[in-house]
């Protein structure tokens, strides 16, 4: 009796052929899991395949963080080559991670004199290396570690792959998002498109938390998420809800409250063993899909960063949605009208991110 | 006018079921993670929470559950997410689960074989099995603990004891030996692996693992030399320790045993919704050879394993292997059906 194929037509999960929001800014569609339509995209991606070899090197792979993010990214098809540093333990990631049947090729390098090797020809670098809060700490507790690691990755960035994308995950974004940049500047090497921070875990927490307020289905919610990404600083726009949502005032400040204290909130529950992984893993995963789709030139991939702009008038880096691209950040979004409450908290947060971007520019230029 | 008020009660009390199954027309489906909190558990989770099939994720640990939920929680998918630790929450986390997942135990050292693992992981995946036994009967169990080869034979003979073994019901999870057999021979014959499959049979530890590259495909015949399966064979049977090693006392295979089992929990999904075609090699009871519990290519339906499909045309070098994993596969099954009955 002959057996046949193993379900050799789902060699992999459907889950992971996409998971980024894709569509207008207007479009319903919203974050994982894939729906038909973005499948098309993904499909014409992926027909792309051929032409496309994409380089991605995630530095800190073998932390909380780095190594679900490793996987879901070894598990993205138009990744060809996924490069995992660390300054310890990346070998066996690696190892680990190489057995998995895609096309994704793995390498694992240790250490700083490993580090150019690691990005030389990257096309786009994930940086979740660092420490994570313990309870009691704030994002900003972690400056002066996490400022000093930043600096030191973004100055090899500057040498060995100049003209790669940078997703910063690393907290306090706030702060590392200008390090990064000043650090590139002083090597002549800043491309302000190109530099990112990650705050994908805050629409999706937005996402998540006004579907369940509303009994709605995740994938058709869309909340852009604009200023910084640490307390007061993140400024969910539920007044730009997608399906439109009607807050209460005292709805909109509860939930506003939420999504802002949501990453505290994990923190607390791993009483002491760390901050959010998984859930940072998969934003951070979604960001990246998001960014090589748009260096593949698709079109109408939106997403909310944190980046040197202009949109908002007072603001050196503020976050915002973009249209990504083939150059990294193709447009900036017109910001939309904000109700009184957003408006209050941009008035809020002004003080604190403010202080937060120069504590970040005043880092990288010290001796 | 009561009958309507009856419907609307209905509708109202199934109100979360309805909404579930009207996105994309899926049935709601629970899938408990016992041991959700290891070092497999964590990105097993992760990889669960974002299927499109599970509405229900309940991750069960004896500690930092609540943690691992609260984390997952966050993510903008489906599953609705709970935490569940300690002994005393976990009939609640089992109750209407439809596929349970097993990672739960202790992983191996530089130098220990999945055996000596044995004893630990014996009485943990006794105690867990017993507890599906009696809160979730017809759920499918997917046992990652090892030794496989033996805690399959302790699931069975615990619920046989409980009066509700259904041996469609118990699978262990192998996917990872195939997971890694097509890589190996996609690497060594300089095929796209995405286009690969081959089948692995036998059991899931050392020699016990046989890979059938004679009926892999493509075929690859021209390629390869029999060296080269020698060597295929070997580094399928030891990817595992090669993990091990490469990871120097930190742990054993982690991500890619997450995805291994998340596959394979995903083709349990998708026969229970009904899909006609999946088919995967798992360690079942079995009757293909005398050994009771054994791996093949099995068709996975509405109540787990549907039909179990023979080993097919084996080659010369095969059917030596065959031969030879026989008696460590027998004794392994022998020491898990014993340990299961001693403890009353």
């Amino acid at each position: 009796m002959a057996a046949p194929r193993c379900s050799a037509k789902v060699q992999r999960l459907s889950t992971f052929s996409g998971m980024k929001a894709i569509g207008q800014q207007s479009s319903m569609r919203a974050a994982s899991p894939i729906t038909s339509s973005r499948q098309q995209v993904v499909r014409a991606a992926r027909s792309q395949l051929a032409i496309e070899a994409r380089k991605v090197a995630v530095l800190g792979a073998a932390g909380g963080i780095g190594q679900p993010l490793s996987l879901l990214l070894k598990m993205n098809r138009m990744i060809s080559q996924l490069a995992l540093y660390d300054i310890a333990n990346v070998a066996g990631v690696a190892a680990d991670l190489s057995h998995c049947n895609t096309n994704t090729k793995v390498t694992a390098y240790t250490g700083p004199e490993e580090l150019a090797e690691a990005l030389k020809g990257a096309d786009l670098v994930v940086i979740p290396a660092g420490v994570p809060r313990k309870p009691g700490m704030t994002r900003d507790d972690l400056f002066n570690i996490n400022a000093g690691i930043v600096k030191g990755l973004c100055e090899a960035i500057a040498v060995n792959c100049p003209d790669a994308v940078i997703n910063i995950i690393s907290n306090p974004v706030n702060s590392t998002v200008p390090i990064c940049a000043e650090v590139l500047k002083k090597a002549g090497a800043y491309k302000p498109r190109k530099v990112m921070g990650v705050t994908t875990l805050d629409v999706v927490r937005s996402n998540t938390f006004v579907a369940e307020a509303n009994q709605l289905d995740t994938k058709e919610v869309d909340v852009p998420v604009i200023g910084g990404h640490a307390g007061e600083t993140i400024l969910p726009l539920l007044s730009q809800a997608k399906p439109k949502v009607e807050f209460t005032a005292e709805d909109a400040a509860a939930m506003t409250k939420k999504i802002q204290n949501a990453g505290t909130d994990v923190v607390n529950a791993k009483a002491g063993t760390g901050s959010a992984t998984l859930s940072m893993a998969y934003a951070a995963a979604r960001m990246a899909e998001s960014v090589l789709l748009g260096l593949n030139g698709e079109k109408d991939i939106y997403e909310c960063t944190y980046t040197e702009s202009d949109v908002m008038p007072g603001f050196q880096y503020f976050a915002s949605k973009v249209l990504l691209g083939p150059g990294g950040i193709e447009k900036f979004q017109p910001l939309p009208e904000l109700s009184e409450f957003e408006q209050q908290g941009l008035v809020a947060m002004k003080e604190l991110l403010t202080a937060n971007i120069q504590a970040g520019v005043e880092f990288a230029n010290k001796a | 006018m009561l009958a309507r008020a009856a419907k609307e009660a209905v509708k109202a009390a199934s109100g979360l079921r309805a909404y579930a199954s009207a996105s994309g027309g899926l049935p709601p489906r629970k899938v408990a993670v016992l041991g959700a909190a290891g070092g497999i558990g964590q990105p097993l989770s992760l990889l669960m929470k974002l299927s499109p099939y599970v509405s229900e994720l309940a991750l069960y640990d004896i500690a930092g559950t609540p943690g691992v939920a609260a984390d997952v929680s966050h993510i903008n998918s489906k599953a609705a997410v709970k935490g569940y630790a300690g002994e005393d929450q976990l009939g609640e986390a089992l109750k209407g689960a439809d596929v349970v997942i097993i990672p739960a135990g202790v992983p191996r050292k530089p130098g220990m074989t999945r055996d000596d693992l044995f004893k630990i992981n014996a009485g943990i995946v006794k105690a867990l099995v017993e507890a599906c036994g009696k809160h979730c009967p017809k759920a499918l169990l997917n046992i990652i603990s090892n030794p496989v080869n033996s805690t399959v034979p302790i699931a069975a003979e615990t619920l046989k004891r409980l009066g509700v073994y259904d041996e469609k019901r118990v699978l262990g999870v192998t996917t990872l030996d195939v997971v890694r057999a097509k890589t190996f021979y996609a690497e060594k014959a300089g095929l796209d692996v995405s286009k690969v499959d081959v089948p692995v049979v036998g059991g899931h530890a050392g020699v016990t693992i046989l890979p059938l590259f004679s009926q892999a495909v493509p075929n690859a015949a021209n390629k390869l030399n029999d060296a080269d399966i020698d060597a295929l064979t070997k580094r399928t049977q030891d990817g595992g320790t090669e993990v091990v090693q490469a990871k120097a006392g930190k742990g054993s295979a982690t991500l890619s045993m997450a995805y291994a089992g998340a596959l394979f929990a995903d083709a349990c999904l998708r026969g229970l919704n009904g899909d006609p075609d999946v088919v995967e090699c798992t360690y079942v009871a079995s009757t293909i050879t005398d050994a009771p519990f054994f791996s093949s290519k099995v068709k996975l339906g509405k109540n787990g394993v549907e039909q179990i499909f023979g080993l097919g045309e084996l080659s010369a070098y095969e059917a030596e292997g065959l031969k030879a994993l026989m008696p460590e596969l027998r004794q392994s099954i022998q020491k898990g059906e014993d340990f299961a009955l001693e403890k009353q």
